[in-house]
């Protein structure tokens, strides 16, 4: 029987694990479906990692290999090219890898860490041919950066998200040439700096209101046509541009990974795509929790590492000192105008020592701004910002006298103000 | 020698060789795809019709009936995934009600087992996510869905290991009768014949006129389709049709052997082999099939396709001798894949007519198996990950498939030889990441067993390569429009 | 007058610099945007990341960085040398790959262990 099972060893399993040792649990055990530890981190060579958590700036390897170091100072067990198949809700949890074979082990904690994958080209429903060379900039990440190859010559990218801008700079590195990126929507999805240090740094243009309407090639990609769209994000005949090309990457979003959380019977949020969780990261299953992008999708991988510590910590305090109180105060956290999704979806106050850290994506792009934090109608915070966007998630953080406050349920919204 | 040479491996083809190995027959097929159902056979509905849609007396009527009978069976002694799952065909309008009568009376005279005429809340109890709008439907308990190609696959394998020679990447070039039969021409040779079968599918015209006089066209019809993920899967339990129309048998929603929901497709005469999708085409999909069941989420969405219908100018199925010794097996438009067993059997009838011998094997086996790692119980697999470690290691994590499963198809009696092969093989990149993450593992393991560069290995047909070239190669081309440095030691610009 | 956003941090400044006005930058959080305003429109620099080959490791690639920023316009010229650069596992994060690439004087470091 283990303290804690900790369900994939990328950025928040790792971290996870950590703090749930510090915590004071002896007995974890980490299960990473890859043969070394790191996720995602592995591939995301360029650097941008760490400013917040390390305060200063690395690389993806080099911030996973932080963690694995610290991992490798704990009593930590791992277990490497294992893949999770099915955790059940009496928290024993099937496993199978080559060496390790078929194994079902029990648990008092578990920690959901599975990460989240790309949106293809199928979930966007992207006219034309089916030629090889569409692919989601995330496997061409893998390629170029870890197995050495490229996946083509002339590339087009539809997608602003931070992975699509950061291939569209590498690719250019390894003597690609990209002809555009293309985003359906009026803005970036990705952060400014990599517009900057990816797009405008190689002179790649950036066609914003603009998508891909036909993919043309019989065997591999030979052309792609890309037309503006409409304030619907419907197509305007007249305006297609077509681009000579072989490979199309795609970059439009990603989606949690919760095939475990769901299997499991774990409540689920439709905004975030992941399960819906308390201050604590705790699920609706006593003594399941989950964190990192499994969650809710991240920019920053320092948050992740926050929110998967905050685990942690959790599931240690479950493990060592008893579950939930009946009868506690539930607070559901909803969203305001402007405001998209928040994790957590709900609140314990009592739990809260000093501050809840609340993080949460508005729906589009506002200046000069306040963020309101209501309850039945009384506003109880309220925080300004300069700038905020979608593709930027925003973290407030409430303290505990002003929760103590709330009834019901709190709200968060937000407005643009004059300057 | 050949006794009979088969022109085309989709589930025609296939059938028809199946169906001969049966026999003391040297039989060989010629492909001309680098894998066997890449045509018609892996974009369709993946519907066993029950019959009930012909002309009664059309050869349609009749291969449709006795197909999906023999399908049953030879789906089971084949391992191919089948569900007998039953189908509605809906009337939105007492104007339509007509219709499905006639579709009630086809049945019977085609001698389909167990229709019934419900009215609309009789079909909305065994369907509930149908529409309010539903006034009546024609209920057939036969029908059927199953993976079309893992049933070609599994038809084209059998007939191999009863002897059946498989030739791919061969293109037939010419026909040339002869003394004996025929001079088959291809791109890898010459190949002589007794006996020829023409199951070139969108092809099949092209192939006839090389061997006999004009005497048909194929008109392509494009349908497009949509695949939802296993979270549409439980829309509906039933293939859901609406009332057909001289295009087709329309728009359908209907659960998939994989657990998904399939639905399309519309119908669009095209030039040739035109299997690209259209945000029209697409559009018309998800409005029509709407009509039929409100709640479809295409928010769901895994992947798009299309295929073409290789439909003649006749309507009927064309399955005859044209010249002496050439029997042409074409026109093969839905209910193709539900006839295909039969259209083996009519063939192998059309063969003996002609003069051929038909003496059965002692030896011939009808059987098949693969492992399914996904499918099997705890116990099950802790003692085959015990005796066989390579089914520890999961590949395709979507669709749970293992890497013991891959090389048991890449050791198989028709080895994939493109990441897409061996997704129609053990279903690795079928889900809802679309090989996003198996993919380049799959390409690794190909690489391997095929002793290719991974440069080599291709997404599916001849051509569709995936990989360009190794980073760190010596050299950078030059940046387009920027200056050519050279750079110090050794690297240049080429 | 320029208008230019910050790449020093994940938040983006809005910056504005006057360049007849001894570069000076306003629109910035912190110090360090001041500082990259000035040095964007005199002398721009970057972190160049890449890959170089590595035999006998559990990757057939091993991630490379410039240790500093080198000028934007040498960018090409670094990739360009480590076209040529092979490790041998075992390869340790930190260890130096090329010194001094291409006069820079910056040295490209490996940023992992390889095993």
């Amino acid at each position: 029987m283990y303290d804690l099972i900790v369900i994939g060893g990328g950025p928040a399993g790792l971290a996870a694990a950590c703090a749930a040792w510090e915590g004071g649990l002896q007995k974890i055990l980490i299960v990473e479906r890859d043969k070394e530890l790191g996720g995602i981190l592995n591939q995301c060579i360029h650097n941008g990692f760490g400013l917040h958590h390390f305060k200063e700036e690395l690389t993806g390897p080099e911030y996973a290999g932080r963690f694995v170091k610290l991992l490798g100072e704990t009593g930590v067990e791992v277990r490497l090219d294992t893949m999770v198949l099915e955790v059940a809700d009496d928290r024993r949890v099937h496993m199978v890898g080559k060496s390790t074979g078929y194994r079902v082990e029990e648990a008092k904690s578990i920690v959901l860490a599975m990460g989240c994958r790309e949106r293809t080209r199928g979930a966007i429903a992207i006219p034309g041919s089916r030629p090889a060379g569409v692919f989601t900039a995330g496997a061409a990440q893998r390629y170029v950066n870890m197995e050495g190859w490229m996946p083509g010559k002339r590339v087009v990218i539809l997608g602003s998200g931070d992975i699509g801008l950061i291939m569209a700079r590498r690719m250019t590195l390894e003597g690609a040439k990209v002809l555009a990126c293309v985003e359906v929507m009026p803005y970036s999805g990705g952060l400014n700096r990599n517009i900057v240090q990816c797009l405008h740094d190689y002179e790649i243009p950036l066609y914003l209101s603009h998508t891909v309407t036909d993919i043309r090639g019989k065997n591999r990609v030979e052309q792609v046509v890309v037309s503006a769209v409409d304030g619907h994000r419907n197509p305007v005949p007249g305006t297609e541009m077509v681009f000579d090309c072989d490979t199309l990457l795609l970059s439009v979003g990603l989606i949690p990974e919760n095939e475990l959380t769901r299997q499991a019977g774990i409540a689920m949020d439709r905004r975030t795509n992941g399960a819906v969780v308390y201050e604590n990261m705790e699920t609706s299953l006593p003594g399941v929790f989950a964190c990192g992008n499994v969650c809710h999708v991240h920019d920053l991988v320092d948050f992740v590492t926050a929110e998967s510590q905050k685990a942690g910590s959790a599931a240690a305090q479950y493990v060592l000192g008893g579950g939930a109180a009946a009868g506690e105060t539930v607070l559901e956290v909803t969203n305001g105008d402007g405001v998209s999704y928040t994790v957590p979806q709900k609140l314990r106050p009592r739990r809260v020592e000093k501050l809840c850290g609340l993080f949460f994506r508005v729906n589009r792009v506002l200046g000069n701004s306040e963020i309101l934090v209501t309850s039945g109608g009384t506003q109880i915070a309220r925080f300004q910002r300069e700038h905020l966007a979608p593709g930027e998630m925003e973290r407030i953080d409430l303290p505990r006298a002003l929760l103590d406050r709330a009834e019901g349920e709190i709200t968060v919204s937000v407005r643009e103000v004059e300057q | 020698m050949y006794d009979v040479l088969i022109i085309g491996c989709g589930v025609t083809g296939a059938a028809a060789a199946f169906e001969l190995s049966r026999y003391r027959l040297r039989v060989g097929i010629v492909e001309r795809e680098n894998d066997v159902a890449l045509g018609t056979t892996k974009a369709n509905s993946a519907i066993l019709h029950a019959g009930y849609d012909p002309e009664p007396g059309t050869l349609m009527a009749r291969l449709n009936v006795r197909g999906v009978e023999l399908a049953r069976e030879l789906c089971q002694k084949l391992d191919v995934p089948y569900r007998p799952c039953g189908s509605l065909v809906l009337a939105f309008s007492e104007e339509e009600r007509p219709a499905l009568e006639e579709l009630y009376r086809r049945g019977q005279a085609n001698g389909v087992p167990g229709l019934k005429l419900l009215d609309g809340a009789v079909a909305r109890s065994l369907e509930p996510n149908l529409s309010e709008t539903v006034v009546a439907a024609l209920h057939a308990p036969s029908a059927a869905i199953c993976s079309p190609w893992e049933y070609c696959l599994a038809l084209a394998e059998t007939a191999v290991k009863n002897g059946a020679e498989l030739h791919l990447n061969t293109a037939v070039t010419g026909l040339e009768r002869t003394s004996g039969g025929w001079t088959v021409r291809t791109t890898t040779g010459d190949f002589e014949a007794r006996f020829v079968l023409n199951a070139a599918g969108v092809d099949a015209a092209g192939v006839h006129d090389l061997a006999a006089p004009h005497s048909f066209d194929i008109r392509p019809a494009r349908g497009q389709y949509y695949l939802l993920d296993k979270s549409e899967g439980g829309r509906v339990s039933r293939v859901i049709f609406q009332c057909p129309s001289a295009a087709g048998k329309g728009v359908l929603v209907a659960p998939t052997v994989h657990g998904n929901l399939i639905v399309g497709p519309d119908s669009e005469k095209v030039e040739g082999n035109d299997t690209a999708t259209t945000g029209d085409g697409l559009r018309f999909v998800r409005e029509t099939a709407r009509k039929s069941v409100p709640s479809v989420s295409f928010r769901e969405s895994i992947r798009n396709f299309a295929g073409v219908r290789a439909a003649s100018g006749r309507p009927d199925f064309i399955l005859e001798e044209s010249a002496p010794g050439f029997i042409d097996l074409a026109g093969i438009c839905s209910p193709g894949l539900s006839a295909a067993p039969a259209i083996g059997e009519y063939a192998a009838e059309l063969l003996a007519k002609a003069g051929l011998v038909l003496e059965r094997k002692d030896d011939f086996v009808c059987q098949r198996r693969r492992t399914r790692f996904k499918e099997l119980s705890p116990e099950e697999r802790a003692a085959l990950v015990e005796r066989e470690p390579a089914f520890g290691r999961v590949i395709c994590r979507c669709e749970t498939v293992t890497e013991g499963e891959i090389l048991e198809a890449l050791h198989g009696p028709i080895p994939p030889v493109s990441v897409d092969g061996v997704k129609r093989r053990v279903n690795a990149g079928m889900g809802r990441c679309q090989g996003g993450f198996c993919g380049p593992r799959v390409v690794d393991l190909l690489a391997r067993e095929l002793h290719k560069s991974p440069a080599e290995i291709v997404q599916d047909q001849a051509g569709s390569w995936l990989l360009d070239r190794q980073t760190k190669s010596g050299f950078l081309p030059p940046p387009e429009g920027g200056n050519t440095v050279q750079p110090e030691g050794g690297a240049k610009y080429v | 007058m320029k208008e230019l956003i910050c790449i020093v941090c994940p938040k983006g400044c809005h910056l504005k610099v006057d360049e007849e006005n001894g570069f000076a930058v306003t629109g910035n959080a912190c110090p360090r945007g001041a500082e990259y305003g000035k040095m964007e429109l005199t002398h721009p620099t970057r972190v160049v990341t890449s890959t170089v080959r590595c035999a006998r490791g559990l990757y057939p690639r091993c991630p490379v960085k410039t240790d500093r920023p080198v000028p934007k316009g040498e960018i090409f010229r670094v990739m360009a040398a480590l076209e040529v650069v092979e490790l041998s596992a075992p390869v340790r994060a930190g260890q130096v790959v090329v010194e001094n690439v291409c006069g820079t004087g910056a040295n490209v470091v490996a940023t992992r262990d390889m095993i």
